[in-house]
């Protein structure tokens, strides 16, 4: 082995290494614990029983599939609010406020994202700080619970996600030329026919790579849910977080996990097949 | 007589920064009209208030006889060309010019048949399914062309679409696009700062300055009796020198260089009087140059050649006045006499005093 050659392996090697052993290791001993059973003390075998379990069980069902029309509502709100947002900050905004409303989108991530949850609880709760202004203003005349309901485990999972969204739309709208704009105008378009047939398929790239980090992260998010949503919020991320630590039963929480990355998988595939665009393409426009 | 276009008293600020100053304009239909000037001189504002992106602060533009004022761009029967063409990526040729027509709601085989018929027009026929990325320089010149002339627009704005290409290519364009524009019989506005485009294409060149239009004319009008200074010296080369007038002789004008020299000249148009202090412009491509030293002529200077710019047909040698370190730029004939002259020769340079041009020298306006 030349020198050259060497060195290149290994400077791949720390990412050869975080990738197997922390993702497909992981990943793959997951696969093999949820397909076994456990017959006694220290006794396993080989099991489907767990997704038996999980396809019979109304509730996983249930919560599964509103895990994923939950995320898939969050991912469309969030391009809805941060697409004007990213228009403004990448075409209309000009040198140093340019710098400052992307400062104003990041401020919120130097904080963990625990806090940031309970900034809304502080807000939102009984005795918090908006219901208390309600009464104060004597809209209301008792106190208002705004916390653990669908609207509020909505609104939390956008905010949290709108930067991931902003981003990449930034950095594809801002490599658009104005003059296609005004071309576009100039031909006869109007306002709406502009935005349709020039300034979203231009941004396709990057409303795609957006969708798919701001659908995996909100799949995948544990704290909003839980503490904005509360016990009623059924997240599965909780099913699996209940199977590992309240139950014990590591088994069905596996085969849960295993579920959880074939839908993320599956909707991702189907997103980027409805919008024609390949994982490179989408994956290239984020730098 | 109603005109395509029409500009009345044109203004048009930034801030404290008169961008377009009083500009009238009138252009016949079927023209080739040029807007020429330096970086910043105001034309790609004035184009744009001609296109609809922007509003004059005073003063009213008519096409066809039709006030604009308020119509928006996506409204007004002009096109633009735009300076990097602003083809759309996403589309194919096709789509790209059927793209004004499906927003003018023309139905799709109409369309379809216009689409072919305007690439026929500009020599590239069936290339509709063609990606926007598999063109060459010169083909997206003219798809981008070709886009806005489906239209039929009565004026076609064109914003140094030339600007980007080759040099060998911008030649063959040039007489491209000037066929193209006798083809379809449109008028066009055509702005740019480089003077040979503007020249070689245009029935009639304005020249642009500081907001304002220094001359309008016909090329060879610019070139032979520049009426500022300012075109004397942005329109084709010029040594200019500047000096005092002597004396004046009847329609002769004795002038005295700041380097020394004397010089005379005939000045048909302005006002001179003996102290005026003037700049004297005289084109390369005016002066006699000899090797023998014993001639003498109205305007005659001996002197040493510095510097060779060999450019095949457009070389020109630096040449150092003898008796005052006066430089010129003389161009140098190629007819193979002068073929081994080399820096340090001496040549006599002349030029007939009615090929000169004078100005009263202002200092203010030309900073």
């Amino acid at each position: 082995m030349t020198g050259r050659k060497l060195s290149f392996y290994l400077l791949l090697m720390p990412l050869l290494l975080t990738l197997t052993l922390l993702i497909l290791l992981p990943q793959l001993d997951m696969l093999g614990i949820s397909m076994r059973e456990r017959v006694s003390y220290g006794v396993y075998e080989f099991s489907l029983l767990h997704y038996r379990e999980f396809f019979t069980e109304p509730l996983y069902w249930n919560t599964f599939l509103r895990t994923a029309v939950m995320s898939i509502l969050a991912t469309a709100l969030t391009l809805l609010i941060s697409f004007p947002v990213a228009w403004y900050i990448a075409k209309i905004a000009q040198g140093k406020n340019k710098n400052l409303m992307f400062l104003a989108c990041l401020i919120p991530f130097w904080v963990s994202e625990l806090v940031r949850t309970y900034g809304w609880m502080i807000l939102l709760r009984e005795s918090g700080v908006v219901s208390g202004f309600l009464q104060w203003i004597g809209v209301v005349d008792a106190p208002v619970e705004m916390l653990y309901n669908d609207i509020t485990v909505m609104t939390g999972l956008v905010y949290a996600s709108m930067l991931f969204m902003v981003v990449p739309l930034v950095s594809t709208l801002e490599g658009m030329d104005d003059s296609l704009v005004e071309a576009a105008y100039d031909l006869g378009g109007n306002h709406f026919t502009v935005l349709r047939t020039v300034i979203i398929p231009y941004a396709v790239p990057g409303i795609v790579s957006g969708c798919i980090v701001v659908f995996m992260l909100t799949l995948g998010n544990y704290l909003t849910p839980t503490l904005l949503g509360g016990k009623d919020s059924l997240w599965f991320t909780e099913q699996i977080f209940t199977q590992f630590i309240t139950r014990f039963n590591w088994e069905q929480g596996a085969a849960f996990g295993v579920l959880l990355l074939c839908l993320s998988s599956l909707i991702v595939w189907l997103g980027l097949k409805l919008s024609k665009q390949s994982f490179k393409q989408a994956l290239a426009s984020e730098t | 007589m109603t005109f395509d276009l029409e500009c009345r008293n044109v203004f048009k600020h930034f801030g404290s920064f008169q961008a377009v100053n009083d500009i009238s304009l009138e252009i016949p239909a079927g023209f080739f009209f040029s807007i020429l000037g330096p970086s910043g001189c105001g034309k790609t504002t004035l184009l744009r208030m001609l296109a609809g992106f922007s509003e004059p602060d005073q003063g009213e533009i008519l096409i066809k006889g039709k006030k604009m004022a308020g119509i928006p761009a996506n409204k007004r029967p002009v096109n633009m060309v735009f300076q990097h063409l602003a083809l759309f990526p996403m589309m194919n040729v096709g789509e790209n010019i059927a793209y004004g027509l499906k927003r003018n709601r023309v139905p799709k085989p109409q369309r379809d048949k216009k689409v072919a018929d305007v690439l026929e027009r500009i020599g590239l026929p069936g290339i509709e399914k063609k990606s926007v990325n598999q063109l060459s320089g010169g083909q997206k010149q003219r798809v981008a062309i070709a886009r806005c002339l489906v239209l039929e627009p009565d004026v076609l704005l064109l914003d140094e679409p030339l600007g980007a290409l080759d040099l060998k290519l911008r030649e063959q364009m040039k007489v491209e696009l000037k066929k193209l524009q006798k083809a379809f019989g449109t008028t066009f506005i055509y702005i740019t700062h480089d003077q040979s485009e503007a020249m070689v294409m245009s029935d009639q060149v304005a020249v642009m300055n500081h907001g304002r239009f220094e001359q309008v004319g016909s090329p060879q009008s610019l070139y032979y009796e520049p009426k500022t200074s300012f075109v004397a010296g942005f329109v084709g080369n010029n040594n200019r020198v500047a000096g005092i007038v002597e004396s004046i002789v009847g329609e002769t004008a004795i002038i005295r260089s700041n380097a020394g020299q004397q010089f005379k000249t005939a000045f048909p148009k302005i006002d001179l009087k003996a102290g005026d202090a003037v700049d004297l412009f005289i084109r390369p491509e005016a002066i006699h140059i000899r090797r023998d030293q014993s001639v003498t002529s109205e305007n005659h200077i001996n002197g040493q050649v510095e510097n060779i710019l060999f450019d095949g047909g457009n070389s020109q040698i630096l040449v150092k006045d003898i008796d005052s370190s006066q430089e010129l730029s003389v161009s140098l004939p190629q007819t193979r006499e002068f073929n081994d002259l080399v820096a340090g020769d001496r040549v006599s340079l002349s030029w007939d005093m009615q090929q000169s041009n004078i100005f009263l020298s202002n200092k203010k306006r030309e900073s």
